[in-house]
């Protein structure tokens, strides 16, 4: 792996992100208590891409949020949990010294590329303001900088005082991209990066992450719901329910060696996996985060389930070296 | 097996400010009863203004469309009330396409309700009929008064489903049905799909851009690209041996969730050419890596190079090894 | 049969409470204090305005020269006016007229304003370009000084004023109509609708315009207040209603030239403009903040 131009990062197994049993919820007067992120713990190591794979509400989104402190407190609350960066918690920092982290040290892609860019800004614009704000540098060495940005994303930098209106979705995204990585962060935190984006523009983006972050060894933590991507770009993956972890490991105990039911039934539900065999819908549907049972989240759709699961709250448990389970029924097969 | 629907040269123009946009342009194929016709494509190409255009939501500029063997092209006013009949669409987003202030039981009983006079029923047959369609797309009874904004989307979508098939139509269009929806769902309402098609004998058009849904649901597929048709075979011939260059880079970038799988990353240049005031010549020629002089100057016509599979390409022989 | 549903063991409960957007935003307003207090202020007026007759048997014209002047105290509540009329009867009549003239008119401005700014946006082109050029030509000229136009071309009277008044609404909610048609017009439900056979007027009635209900409502509170207002102004420069009629504004011209010695005579009927005014006001805005689309969910 190359040494990056500015932070001389060794490859150790130290984590370079530690989120320890994260804990967010959402207040409301009219929902109550949307419990949205419960007792989330994992680590990125530098140079790593840990994937997120979870549905709709299942609570990806609200980590990243967490992560970035973009938050809207209230409603949102995190109520507990610690997010290790650099030796110092996240969540303690004060707000100055958290945006002296965003966008330099920590950056984020987010899903929609027709929101994500100011529309009256030319886009050459929009990456050199990101330079300047964290980076010692005049404001014409920051224009010079995201040029060659521009150039590292694959947009000619002839292009620096268009608009975003003027580009299709799959270049908005790549300005994004550029934003993102303009400070050469040491961690990406990618939201569904591609999924507003055409399957063959899509593979192009990819790719160019899949580019962009080897050669800057950059870490990032990719959040999709697309389990194909997941196994183009990640080395190691966390499947999310209900605000929970339920299973975590690298990609080939995921893919391979698949211990939890619900991990299960998501590969049960592709079309792609199925070859003329009938696909197996998991039923139900994710319980309503106000309002979540006793036990296992998923015992009511599981058709592994027994009393003893909706009892007490399942513990995640190491069922092969480093693959973990929140399930008592695990179906690892040296489990 | 009789075709249901035969599509001539199938034309949509829209007037822009800039030009004319072709959206479909030159479309022909038939489908048989009781089968699937998978139309993939990517943004701008189409596929949905084709759907639309064979239910009458837009009106065509162009070509015929045969119904049942009737020339279904242009309608009056009482001709499309009876088409409706036999014709639905499904649309893609379950969160825009349900009347937030009618219950689920308003919106499946509407189509109903609007033919009430022509189908001689009472209140209590259209209750009862109600129910049944609940029944058949997985919606308990008891949700019968509830409003869309209080369902999640796999809900919603099956509304949208009962409010197509409350007429027992015989073709249906699908719109992206499942694009909007949460895999474990989609695996649902795909099912759901399959089943009813087999118990009532109905001809689906299913428009996707998802290649893995596709495979899994249509006989037959059609690829299009800006308006045009540039390959069009049989699911499973498709898949094996595409033809068509972009089909072939199509298929390259679709991510399969193996860890094992190579990926074949198959670039493409640039993007996508402008469907307005076309050029003749091929429309895909200039992200193509196999294109030559010819492909810029003329259009492609569509030729059967292997039974029953359809290709738009000059060099398709050569590019294949299939001289 | 796909039996899903079946399957679920804890019934969510969101289902069983089978709540319309109405009722949540319903349940919205009545939290909001100020306009509930509006609203209180509102029907206490209306209902003290329909017990006139009770409240003071005499009628608004019972003349009493003996009795003139009296200032608000013990005997008279609100005092006496000129001519020895009690103010409290004066008043309460008066909110009978300009309630109704308030109502009317509105109406009229809506039941126009609707059908005018309906047909633009679901139709477009140009009908919608003749219909909003000739309404723009209205409304041009300020709300109250069209009123006046209208109501001296028209003559002086009750009837033609709340006409006058009425007109000079009706580019208002045509305007508020026209723009979410334009936007409901291309939803998809919209599009669903054609797709089963409804005829366009059964998509505009059916579909479109309960979409568009929010912005007709908050529109309706908003020309009720002003109609009153503009009501007032017109008998106040004494078009609209005649004497002895005692509209509230024709009151405060009465008065006009005793403001020095007997302001009471001027400020109370102005003080009950103003409540009733600021109340459906407030209730507008608590309306408007219930119904706010993006505060639902």
């Amino acid at each position: 792996m190359e040494l990056q131009k500015e932070q001389v990062l060794e490859k150790t197994d130290e984590a370079l992100l530690s989120v320890k049993n994260l804990t967010t919820y959402y207040i409301t007067r009219e929902i109550g208590t949307c419990k949205a992120v419960n007792d989330v713990s994992f680590e990125i190591k530098s140079g790593e891409t840990l994937g997120l794979v979870g549905e709709t509400g299942a609570g990806k989104t609200t980590i990243a949020y967490s992560i970035l402190r973009l938050l809207q407190m209230p409603p949102a609350k995190i109520i507990s949990g610690e997010i290790m960066w650099n030796g110092e918690d996240l969540l303690k920092m004060s707000a100055a010294k958290m945006r002296k982290i965003r966008g330099h040290e920590i950056s984020m892609v987010f899903q929609d590329p027709m929101t994500a860019l100011n529309p009256i800004d030319p886009v050459g614009d929009q990456i050199a303001e990101v330079i300047y704000l964290h980076k010692k540098v005049s404001r014409a060495e920051a224009k010079k900088l995201a040029a060659e940005m521009l150039e590292v994303v694959g947009i000619p930098k002839e292009r620096f005082y268009e608009y975003p209106h003027q580009f299709s979705g799959g270049m908005k995204q790549r300005v994004v991209i550029a934003i993102a990585l303009a400070c050469n962060p040491k961690l990406l935190i990618a939201d569904e990066p591609t999924t507003a984006l055409d399957v063959t523009i899509q593979a192009q983006v990819l790719e160019l992450m899949n580019d962009l972050k080897r050669k800057n060894g950059t870490s990032v933590l990719l959040i999709t719901h697309d389990l194909g991507i997941i196994a183009e770009m990640c080395e190691r993956v966390a499947v999310i329910y209900a605000g929970q972890i339920v299973e975590l490991g690298t990609a080939l105990d995921i893919f391979d060696n698949t211990a939890h039911p619900y991990t299960i039934g998501l590969f049960e539900s592709l079309p792609s996996v199925a070859s003329g065999r009938r696909l197996i819908p998991i039923p139900g549907m994710m319980p309503d985060p106000s309002n979540l049972p006793e036990g296992c989240k998923f015992a009511e759709r599981c058709r592994y389930a027994t009393d003893e699961c909706r009892k007490q709250e399942i513990e995640l448990v190491e069922v092969t070296p480093g693959h973990y389970c929140r399930c008592i029924h695990s179906r690892c097969k040296e489990g | 097996m009789a075709p249901i629907l035969e599509v001539k040269d199938l034309k949509k123009y829209f007037n822009v400010r800039s030009g004319v946009l072709h959206a479909v342009d030159g479309l022909s194929f038939t489908i048989n009863k009781g089968e699937t016709l998978g139309v993939v494509g990517e943004s701008g190409c189409g596929k949905s203004t084709l759907g639309r255009v064979i239910l009458h939501l837009h009106e065509s500029t162009g070509g015929t469309v045969l119904f049942k063997g009737e020339d279904i092209t242009r309608v009056d006013r009482d001709k499309l009330s009876r088409l409706r009949h036999d014709m639905q669409f499904i649309f893609q987003d379950p969160f825009s396409s349900l009347n937030p202030r009618m219950t689920i039981f308003q919106t499946i009983a509407e189509p109903l309700m609007i033919a009430r006079k022509y189908l001689k029923i009472s209140s209590a047959e259209i209750e009862q009929k109600v129910y049944n369609m609940m029944d058949t797309v997985g919606l308990a009874r008891r949700l019968v008064n509830t409003y869309p904004h209080e369902l999640d989307g796999g809900r919603r979508q099956r509304i949208g489903i009962g409010r197509a098939l409350i007429m027992e139509p015989d073709f249906v269009v699908c719109d992206e049905p499942v694009s909007a929806l949460d895999v474990s769902i989609q695996a649902q309402i795909i099912n759901l799909l399959l089943d009813i098609q087999e118990q009532k004998g109905l001809t689906y058009i299913f428009i996707t851009h998802d290649l893995s849904v596709v495979r899994y649901i249509s006989n037959d597929i059609m690829v299009m690209y800006l308006g045009k048709m540039v390959e069009k075979a049989d699911k499973e011939e498709l898949f094996k041996r595409p033809l068509h260059p972009y089909t072939k880079a199509l298929l390259a970038a679709v991510p399969v969730a193996d860890v094992h799988h190579k990926k074949q990353h198959i670039p493409l240049q640039g993007e996508l050419t402008s469907p307005i005031n076309p050029k003749p010549g091929c429309r895909f020629a200039k992200r193509c890596s196999y294109a030559q002089p010819q492909c810029f100057a003329e259009t492609p016509e569509l030729q059967e190079v292997c039974e029953e599979h359809f290709v738009a390409c000059h060099y398709v022989k050569s590019i294949n090894g299939l001289e | 049969m796909n039996n899903v549903d079946q399957k679920e063991v804890k019934i969510n409960r969101r289902e069983i409470r089978k709540r319309s957007m109405m009722q949540e935003s319903l349940e919205r307003l009545v939290r909001n204090k100020t306009a509930m207090a509006g609203f209180a202020v509102i029907v206490t007026v209306a209902i003290l305005s329909a017990l006139a007759g009770v409240i003071c048997p005499e009628g608004y014209d019972a003349q009493d020269v003996t009795k003139a002047f009296i200032r608000p105290g013990k005997e008279y509540i609100l005092g006496t006016d000129n001519l020895g009329r009690s103010m409290l009867a004066r008043v309460l009549y008066g909110g009978r007229i300009s309630l109704t003239i308030g109502i009317i008119s509105t109406s009229i401005s809506a039941a126009l304003g609707i059908i005018l700014g309906s047909l633009a946006g679901y139709y477009g082109n140009k009908v919608d370009n003749i219909i909003m050029r000739t309404l723009d030509v209205f409304h041009a000229i300020p709300n109250t000084l069209l009123a006046i136009a209208i109501s001296s071309a028209m003559g002086g009277g009750i009837v033609n004023a709340m006409i006058a008044v009425g007109i000079s609404g009706v580019p208002n909610f045509a305007k508020v109509v026209r723009a979410p048609i334009l936007a409901v017009k291309e939803s998809e439900f919209v599009e669903a609708a054609r797709s089963i056979d409804a005829t366009n007027a059964r998509i505009i009635f059916r579909h479109i315009l309960p979409n568009v209900l929010s912005p007709i409502i908050i529109t309706i509170t908003g020309q009720l207040a002003g109609s009153i207002l503009a009501a007032s102004s017109l008998s106040f420069l004494g078009l609209g209603v005649q004497p002895p009629m005692p509209e509230w504004g024709s009151l405060i011209a009465n008065a006009r030239q005793y403001i020095r010695d007997y302001s009471y005579l001027v400020s109370i009927p102005g003080l009950a403009i103003a409540a009733v005014v600021l109340s459906m006001n407030l209730f507008g805005d608590g309306l408007r903040d219930a119904l706010d689309p993006k505060l639902k969910n």
